[in-house]
Parts: C-alpha cells; sequence; structure tokens
C-alpha cells in the first residue's frame, strides 16, 4: 500500500496499440497460475477427448442390445484386471438391457457437456441482455426487470424447472429450456451491477461526450468491460446446469430412454443400486467428475480475475 | 431500525404478488384438459362441462384469478382436485416430514462445515487443508441423486449385520406404531387452528417421540432420517466450509487480532473469541441462501428415500395436473423463501451495524 497506482481500467489497455495479444496472454498467464484452474482444466480436457471421440473409443454401440450373445447385468470386466480371459471385456459391465454401459457413459460426456454449454449459454445471453438494459436504462425499466427477477429467485430452481418441464412436456430440450430460465436472473443480477460500475467511470462518459451512440456504449465499451464476473458465473453456471438436468433426467423429465444420458442412466438403473451397483457409481462418478472440473475452473478463473477476490 | 424493517417489508409485497401470479399462470400453462386427465379421457362432455363449471375453470381468467386471491386472503388453499381433500390438510401431512429433514440437513451442514472451515483456516496450507478443502470441492460436485444411492448401498447393503446399518427407505421400521399427539393429548374432537399446530408437530416424528417418550420410535426415527439428512446436507456443508474458512483467513489478517496476539491471548482465546464472531457475518448470508437449495434437494431424497414429503407431493402434483395442490405447495414453500431471505436480511443488519441504514 505504498504507492498507490490509480485503478487503470482495461478498455484503456485495450486501445494501447500492439497491447491486445499480450493482454489475452496475461490473463490465460494469471489462470494457469491458479492450482484449481489448471487442475480443472485437465480434466475437462479429458472430458473433451472423450466427448469428441466417444464413436471412436467406445467398443460397442451405446444403444446396441448384445443380448444375444451375453447376459444382462454382467458386472465389469477388465482383463488387465484378472478378469478370465474367456469372458468378453467390459470395463463397466452391462446394464439391464445388455448395452455396453462404458460406451455409454463415454457418450453421456457428449451429451452432458453439449446441454451444460447450450443451457448457460442461453441463460448468459438472454439474463446479459436484462442486465445490460436494466442497468444501462435505470428507473422503471430496471425496476421491473429485477423485480420479475426476484420473483424468478424465489423458487427453488428445481422446482420451478420441474414445473416449466411439465408445461412444456418432458424431453431433453425442455429441460435444457427449464433450466436456462431458471438461471436467467443470476446472470442478469450479475450483468446489471457490473453495468452500474462501470457506467460512470470516465472513458464511458468521455465515450459519451465524443458523441458515441447508446448501441455503441453499450456493446462496444459497458459490454467488454463488464464480461469478467459473467464468463466467472458461467463457468460455475455450467456446473450447476449439468447437475440440474441430469436431476431432471434421473426424475423421468428430461433424456428419454434409450439416450445415454448420465442423469437418466442412473434414474432408470437406480433399482439396481443393490444388485448391480456399478450402473450407479460410473455414471454418477462420471457425473460428479464433470461438476468437479468446471468448479475448479471457475474457482480458477475468479482467482485469476477478480484480484479483489484473491485469497 | 424500525424504518429499514419497514422498508424490507414493503419491497417484499410486489415479489410476493408475483410470486402468487408466476405460481396461478404455471399452473394454467401446464398442457391439457384438467378435466380429461382426472376423470379419464372417455369423460363425456357433459361431465367435463360440470366439472370445469364446478371449479371455475368455465370463467375468464381474470375471474379465475381474482376469486383466486380473494380466497388466499381468506387463507383458504383450495382443494385437491383428484383426491378432494383441503391443500390444508395435505400440507400439514406433507410438509413437517419435509422441514425434519432439512433442519437435521441444516445442522449437519452447519456444525461440521463450521468446524472443517475454522480447522482448515487455523492450519491454513496445511496438509489438513489442502485436503478438507479438495473433500468440500468434490462435496459440491456430487449430485443429490448419486450420493443418497451410494449411501443407502453403503449403508444398508455393505454393512448389513453391522452395528452401523442404515435403514434406506420409509420414516419408521414397518410395525412400528406411532401415536398422533392429538390421540395422546385427548383432542381428537378438537378442530380449532390449534389441532392443526399439534397435528404439524405430531407429524415431525422425532419430535412426536420426544414429546410422547416414545423412546423407541424417536431413535427409529432418527435413524431413518441420518441417510437422507447427509445427502441432503452434503453440499451446502462443502460450501459452508468453503466460506468459513475464507471469512475466517481474511479476519484472521486484520489488525485488532494481531493486537489480540499482541497482549499475549492464545491461538485457540484469539479464533474461538476475537476471529469467529466477525467471520460468522457472511455465514447468515450463505446458511440462509442454502435453504432454498435444500427444498430442491428435497425433491431428490425423498424420491431416493421414498419419504412422504413436501417434494415429492409437489413433484407429483405438477406430473399429475392437480393445480390447487401445485399453487398451494409452491406458494407456501415460495413465501417461506422470502420470509427466510426477510430474516437473513434483518439479522445482517443487526449484527453488522454499517449495513444499517441510519
Amino acid at each position: 500500500m505504498t504507492t498507490a497506482a490509480a485503478p487503470v481500467p482495461l478498455g484503456v489497455e485495450v486501445a494501447r496499440p500492439g497491447r491486445q495479444a499480450n493482454l489475452w496472454r496475461d490473463t490465460l498467464r494469471n489462470v494457469l497460475r491458479q492450482r484449481n484452474a489448471r487442475v480443472g482444466l485437465t480434466i475437462l480436457g479429458i472430458l473433451l477427448m472423450a466427448a469428441v471421440f466417444a464413436d471412436v473409443l467406445s467398443p460397442y454401440d451405446p444403444d446396441q442390445t448384445l443380448l444375444g450373445t451375453e447376459k444382462r447385468l454382467t458386472p465389469p470386466c477388465i482383463h488387465l484386471l484378472g478378469c478370465p480371459a474367456d469372458r468378453v471385456e467390459h470395463p463397466f459391465g452391462l446394464d439391464a438391457n445388455g448395452r455396453d454401459e462404458f460406451s455409454r457413459v463415454l457418450h453421456g460426456a457428449r451429451i452432458s457437456l453439449q446441454v451444460g454449454f447450450i443451457t448457460v449459454g442461453f441463460a448468459i445471453v438472454l439474463g446479459m441482455l436484462l442486465g445490460l438494459v436494466a442497468g444501462y436504462a435505470g428507473g422503471w425499466t430496471e425496476t421491473l426487470i429485477m423485480r420479475v427477477m426476484d420473483v424468478l429467485l424465489v423458487f427453488p430452481a428445481l422446482l420451478l424447472a420441474i414445473a416449466i418441464v411439465a408445461a412444456l412436456g418432458p424431453g431433453l430440450i425442455n429441460a435444457q429450456l427449464a433450466i436456462g430460465i431458471v438461471a436467467i436472473p443470476v446472470y442478469a443480477r450479475v450483468m446489471r451491477a457490473s453495468v452500474l460500475s462501470v457506467r460512470e467511470t470516465d472513458f464511458v462518459t468521455a465515450s459519451r461526450a465524443l458523441g458515441e451512440s447508446a448501441f455503441g456504449l453499450i456493446f462496444r465499451r459497458i459490454l467488454p468491460n463488464a464480461l469478467t464476473p459473467i464468463i466467472v458465473a458461467g463457468t460455475l453456471g455450467i456446473a450447476g446446469a449439468v447437475l440440474d438436468i441430469a436431476a431432471l433426467s434421473f426424475l423421468g423429465l428430461g433424456a428419454q430412454p434409450p439416450l445415454a444420458e448420465w442423469g437418466s442412466m442412473i434414474g432408470q438403473d437406480r433399482n439396481y443400486v443393490f444388485t448391480a451397483p456399478y450402473l450407479i457409481w460410473f455414471p454418477g462418478f462420471a457425473l460428479a467428475l464433470t461438476v468437479f472440473g468446471f468448479n475448479l475452473l471457475g474457482d480458477g478463473l475468479r482467482d485469476a480475475l477478480d484480484p479483489r477476490l484473491n485469497r | 431500525m424500525t424504518r429499514y424493517i419497514v422498508r424490507r417489508l414493503l419491497i417484499t409485497i410486489p415479489v410476493l404478488f408475483g410470486v402468487i401470479l408466476l405460481v396461478f399462470i404455471v399452473g394454467r400453462l401446464l398442457p391439457g384438459d384438467p378435466c380429461r386427465i382426472l376423470l379419464g379421457e372417455r369423460a363425456s362432455d357433459a361431465v367435463c362441462a360440470d366439472f370445469n363449471h364446478r371449479f371455475g375453470f368455465d370463467r375468464p381468467v381474470v375471474d379465475q384469478f381474482t376469486a383466486y386471491l380473494g380466497a388466499l386472503a381468506q387463507g383458504d388453499l383450495g382443494s385437491s382436485f383428484r383426491t378432494s381433500r383441503p391443500v390444508a390438510t395435505l400440507l400439514i401431512e406433507r410438509l413437517p416430514m419435509t422441514l425434519e429433514l432439512s433442519i437435521y440437513a441444516l445442522l449437519f451442514a452447519t456444525t461440521v462445515g463450521i468446524l472443517l472451515g475454522v480447522i482448515s483456516a487455523y492450519k491454513r496450507n496445511s496438509a489438513i487443508d489442502v485436503l478438507t478443502m479438495a473433500g468440500a470441492n468434490l462435496g459440491v460436485s456430487i449430485p443429490v441423486f448419486v450420493l443418497g444411492l451410494l449411501l443407502a448401498s453403503v449403508f444398508a447393503l455393505v454393512l448389513k449385520g453391522t452395528p452401523f446399518s442404515l435403514p434406506p427407505s420409509g420414516r419408521l421400521t414397518p410395525g412400528l406404531e406411532i401415536v398422533p399427539l392429538a390421540t395422546r393429548w385427548g383432542m381428537v374432537n378438537d378442530h380449532g387452528p390449534l389441532r392443526a399446530v399439534v397435528d404439524f408437530v405430531s407429524n415431525m416424528y422425532t419430535v412426536n417421540g420426544l414429546l410422547s417418550a416414545q423412546w423407541n420410535v424417536f431413535i427409529d426415527a432418527i435413524r431413518h432420517l441420518i441417510l437422507p439428512a447427509v445427502a441432503l446436507g452434503t453440499i451446502p456443508l462443502a460450501i459452508i466450509a468453503r466460506i468459513t474458512r475464507s471469512s475466517l483467513v481474511d479476519v484472521l489478517g486484520l489488525d485488532y487480532i494481531r493486537t489480540a496476539r499482541a497482549k499475549g491471548l492464545g491461538d485457540r482465546a484469539v479464533v474461538r473469541r476475537h476471529a469467529l464472531p466477525n467471520a460468522m457475518l457472511p455465514l447468515v448470508t450463505i446458511v440462509g441462501l442454502q435453504i432454498g437449495g435444500l427444498l430442491s434437494g428435497a425433491v431428490l431424497t425423498e424420491t431416493i428415500f421414498v419419504l412422504p414429503g413436501v417434494g415429492l407431493a409437489t413433484y407429483d402434483a405438477i406430473t399429475s395436473h392437480d393445480f390447487a395442490v401445485i399453487q398451494g405447495f409452491t406458494l407456501v414453500i415460495a413465501i417461506g423463501f422470502l420470509f427466510i431471505n426477510l430474516i437473513v436480511d434483518l439479522s445482517y443488519a443487526y449484527l453488522d451495524p454499517r449495513i444499517r441504514p441510519a
């Protein structure tokens, strides 16, 4: 606390020629310095590979029943770990319909990652727009928008999502829509808070004095400087969205069988928890790992991007 | 302070109105004709017209809404379409179970969470700290339904026959009778509000067992609640542990703590008497926020452990289009949540004078 340098708004940095690439490189370096972010990125990288190459990596079609040749609910068998060589190898065993659980869990990664990104993307776009308008316009517009957001926040998220899915009909798309709608207030609030803090800064006033239009002010001056908290909230939000959609699918309201979605697989096989617990373990572990990865990355991003929260 | 409370209460009113409106709209948006859903696809038009007239579905939506508001103002939550039983009665049956579960879950989450957080902050950057925080990160990542099934399989199957085995479903061991408090206290013919309160308390089985000194019921009910409470409480526990740690680490770096140390106080006394009370402030908010999450988790926990609570009942009502029950239950839940937020805000203002407006 000796030389109190005035905080330099990000926008000023960007304006300097030749600095933009460095800004991104600096940010990346800051993020990678966080242990949480490194572990999170590694986990998510592995999951992303599993999702992209699911077709190549999985030994069977995830929807194909192998009942003609094998028994259903066969426990896991890995030759390397001492499973007799005369048995067919199934690392995660076979499910109640005789499908290869390993192939299904691999394909589940694809669905969960897609679903997480799309849902949060939807919520962020709408939430950001509402927050921008509320923060920029102020007055009655702001009161109306933010009160509606308050109302949405009063309901327990999953119950509201269940009600929305019940209104729209069960299915993965509707479940995404429901979880997305429920998540909107979070981003609207974050965005509004950022806009309020950026709106009165000197560089925004300067742009306005130079005759920049409202549209330009919002999208060129205010938005870029309010993105950091949205990125952090969004990363943590993906973790929550993946969990909630899996929960809806578990209840039978999201992904419908035979789709290889982790929550739906656990829901379908939950009655085998005492006889074939591996059908719960493996998709459950994959689900927890995905959420864990996004949580770690989100924590790391927050520590790297928001020095005020640095601990 | 009084002005602050009044202002805070006034803000709640439009939100409450919005909640009622939203609950009403979502109820009407559910697809399908309620008559055909409840009475069957082959119900004749005349029967359905009569049905719609009886429940007021033939009137304009605005009229229906004002009628609903009017009934609400008189404390009437309506009756279930499916069973014709009053929603209030259903609430007295179902809510105590969820409340009981949530209380034990929250108790577990706060005690263990604060303990772990304090240990982590006290020994920060030690192996215990790193392990606890990694555990907390993992704890927030495990879905309630996976953890629930996992606990059930470990404690009901793997540990079967050992003293650690716990029941995986239900509220009481079959065969065990629980006597309602109203019967025990000779209030069977009483039908006033007092009876409702007694029934409500009576349906919290552990409290019932305790009040009527039925120790076998009390212990059995507790044993049935341990696994669900742990499953439900784990995510809040992890969050509470993390907040306690970071808040306490912050406070421990402040000047007055240095002063306390300088005057010769031991580490334990510094943490317990000086640091902890101030570090608890953010916890009030966090614990309050977790209560809303608990209700979401309760739907899943009650599904897995076959507990007849309000979460499961709401889920059933939503999927079977029982409007009155959906409206009544979500409304009560939302009001409860609003109320909790109010208490959190007020206690925050009470605890931290800086927030209190002049």
